[in-house]
């Protein structure tokens, strides 16, 4: 049997004899997040490598080799894919189609006003309705948006952080209109509001606040809607504003922390909410640093989440994830090459064992994704799952000594960030003190920097260029009709509901926010009397607040 | 003493998505110029407010959330109505070349780079431009 001490000297051996003369290349052999890595790594790399205590298997404390006992082989990850324009009519159809051609969940992209909490006829509306996302004002869109899909079939997973706890409250009032009680509902909204003021900049109220909502939502979804995934703890903003994958991981465990305590705080049971928490991760293009980062956060929350929390239920100890490919790693410039960067990306998700996954399509740098581009996206998890053979066995790298040694160096480096924060005061004081904001930017321009100096190549962008390229692809154009539609069905609707009633359930709203009391029931109440988005959010906003960032780069 | 060129780099509108702005400030500013960043959410009529405040030479825009064809044109507008003809417009974010090319030719923007956009090239046109 060959010991890990001979092979140390073996290793010592071959590179004096093989190596040390050999000329590399001119170029770093770093990751995309610039942590180097090693031309070879052998048994010496994870001579501490304590199966049980790192690994077990899957299904098992803690987890790092996949959440569920028998993974693919067991049930494919769900393929997700992210949709919403225009109005809900519009998306109703679009996520027809979806299912039509094997979709298993749906995705709700909201438009600019509505993940900002104001109707389509507000001033700072102009020119946004639909654009990005679907425009919702009231339950009466919510109502279109779902048409003939069975919310007692379907899950759904709603962007939604800001007014989550409104928008979650019209789908919740949009079932019991089709007869399905909230207890059969599944699905996931955001509702991560942490890192809308670290990365994504869609907040609403400032964040103390914004955490007692999302307490509320807890609460009452451990009674009511016990199915309902309750926050996305979400590292891909994070990574698409420009972190480090170290970054991404560390931020987004950091926050996921920071919601139990706050759970824990307005004294509810760890068990009763921590099963409920799912994570949402970006995966980019440095292909092992994305599989060794999702089985690091594996190991890391089931750590924490037993070793410091205490929590006694295994679910509490799970860190389940939905994955979107890098929209940040596509390029304007020979835009079907995105084709393949998306293929990458999800079989690194899948290689790392996410539980859903979402995959760009090749237009998305330049508009919203066409019907044919979203197809071909789809297409590539149906060829990863049907034809790769990757699903035949679970979490297939592990044991590999690269992937062993990079899975434990991005713990490492992960647990010098949560050091860090602790240092600071916690997550929100550090939100004050501008430290995420700054680090990401940092990053971001360093990536920059590293792209114009030649260190990075990016194929199309600063190498391989197709001189006086044009644009080939066909892109989705939104009707400027669309947003006077939305106004005119708004308008039509603050005209025809009863407006003596709808008055009343915002003032009982104002009066619970100003107390203790959960505000959830009284959210849905104003909903169901079809309040608008923007009027329960102002009613809101005139007790907790509106948060204002400091602006710096 | 050779006046520094002003930029006042905006984020109008909704949207949220501040990494490239941030990144196109600071390569601004370290090739001397001074920028004034506004942050984000802001009305055309904060932005322009600031812009004539400043005394800027260039007005640079991120929009990433598709409200461009109603943006730029109403901060052109709002900038040539209050004493800024001279001020020049510049952008970037998620524009398709269809949009480019028609937000070009009214004049509604002087330059738009497109994602990808080496900042060496925004630098050097801000450079030739302004005088």
């Amino acid at each position: 049997m060959t010991e890990v001490k001979d092979i140390e000297e073996s290793y010592q051996k071959w590179y004096e004899d093989k190596y040390c003369n050999v000329t590399e290349r001119d170029v770093k052999f770093v990751t995309i997040s610039q942590q180097p890595i090693k031309k070879l790594y052998t048994p010496g790399d994870i001579k501490d490598l304590d199966y049980f205590k790192d690994l077990g298997f899957p299904g098992e404390y803690p987890y790092t080799r996949g959440v569920q006992s028998s993974m693919y082989r067991g049930r494919l990850w769900t393929m997700r894919q992210f949709a919403g324009f225009a109005t809900a009519t519009e998306s109703n159809q679009r996520y027809r189609f979806l299912l039509d051609k094997g979709q298993t969940g749906l995705s709700v992209a909201f438009d600019m006003p509505t993940l900002m909490g104001y109707d389509s006829d507000h001033p700072f509306s102009d020119g946004e309705v639909g654009r990005c996302g679907v425009a919702i004002d009231s339950l009466a869109d919510m109502e279109i948006l779902f048409n003939e899909i069975p919310l007692d079939k379907v899950s759904t997973s709603m962007t939604i952080n800001g007014p989550a706890p409104i928008i979650w409250a019209m789908y919740i009032a949009a079932a019991e209109k089709q007869g399905v009680s909230s207890e059969l509902l599944n699905g996931t909204i955001q509702n991560d509001i942490l890192k809308e003021y670290i990365a994504q900049k869609s907040w609403i109220f400032p964040p103390r606040p914004s955490m007692r909502l999302i307490t509320d939502i807890f609460e009452f979804a451990s009674k009511h809607v016990p199915q309902w995934n309750t926050v996305s703890v979400s590292g891909y903003h994070i990574r698409e504003a420009g972190s480090s994958a170290v970054q991404e991981l560390a931020f987004t465990l950091a926050d996921g922390f920071a919601y139990v305590e706050a759970g824990l705080e307005a004294g509810l049971n760890i068990d009763d909410f921590a099963p409920r928490l799912s994570f949402f991760f970006n995966s980019h293009m440095d292909f092992f640093e994305e599989i060794a980062k999702y089985r690091a956060a594996r190991r890391i929350w089931a750590k924490r989440m037993k070793e410091k929390y205490g929590a006694k239920n295994p679910k509490s100890w799970l860190l389940r994830f939905h994955t979107q490919t890098a929209g940040c790693s596509l390029t304007a410039e020979q835009p079907e090459n995105n084709i393949i960067r998306t293929a990458f990306e999800a079989l690194s998700a899948v290689l790392g064992g996410t539980q859903s996954l979402h995959t760009n399509s090749m237009d998305e740098v330049l508009a919203l994704p066409t019907e044919k581009s979203v197809e071909i996206a789809l297409r590539t998890q149906q060829i990863i799952a049907h034809e790769t053979g990757v699903t035949n066995t679970i979490d297939p790298l592990a044991g590999s000594y690269f992937m062993e040694s990079l899975t434990d160096k991005m713990e490492a480096e992960a647990e010098k960030y949560f050091e860090q924060i602790e240092k600071l005061g916690g997550v929100i004081n550090a939100i004050d003190q501008g430290y995420f904001q700054k680090e990401i930017a940092d990053a971001a321009f360093d990536y920059q920097r590293a792209i114009e100096k030649g260190d990075r190549i990016v194929v199309g962008v600063n190498e391989f260029i197709n001189q006086g390229e044009e644009l080939t692809i066909d892109i989705l154009k939104i009707d400027p009709k669309v947003e006077l539609r939305q106004k005119d069905k708004l308008a039509r609707l603050k005209q025809s509901r009863d407006n003596a009633a709808v008055e009343r359930s915002l003032q009982a709203l104002n009066a619970a926010a100003k107390s203790t009391e959960n505000t959830m029931p009284y959210i849905l109440e104003a909903v169901r009397k079809y309040a608008t988005l923007g009027e329960i959010v102002s009613e809101l906003k005139s007790v907790f607040g509106v948060y204002k960032e400091k602006p710096m780069f | 003493m050779i006046k520094r060129i002003r930029v006042l780099m905006a984020k109008p509108g909704l949207d949220g998505h501040d990494r490239g702005i941030k990144v196109v400030a600071r390569a601004l500013r370290d090739a001397g110029m001074e920028i004034i960043y506004t942050g984000l959410h802001q009305t055309p009529q904060q932005i322009v407010a600031a812009a004539i405040q400043e005394d800027v030479d260039v007005v640079g825009l991120s929009i990433l959330s598709g409200a461009h064809m109603t943006l730029f044109p109403k901060i052109r507008k709002l900038l040539d109505d209050n004493d800024g003809a001279n001020i020049l417009l510049i952008g970037g974010g998620t524009i398709d070349k269809e949009d480019a090319k028609e937000l070009l030719q009214n004049n509604f923007a002087d330059a738009l780079f497109a994602s990808g956009t080496p900042t060496d090239h925004i630098i050097e046109w801000i450079n030739e431009k302004v005088v």
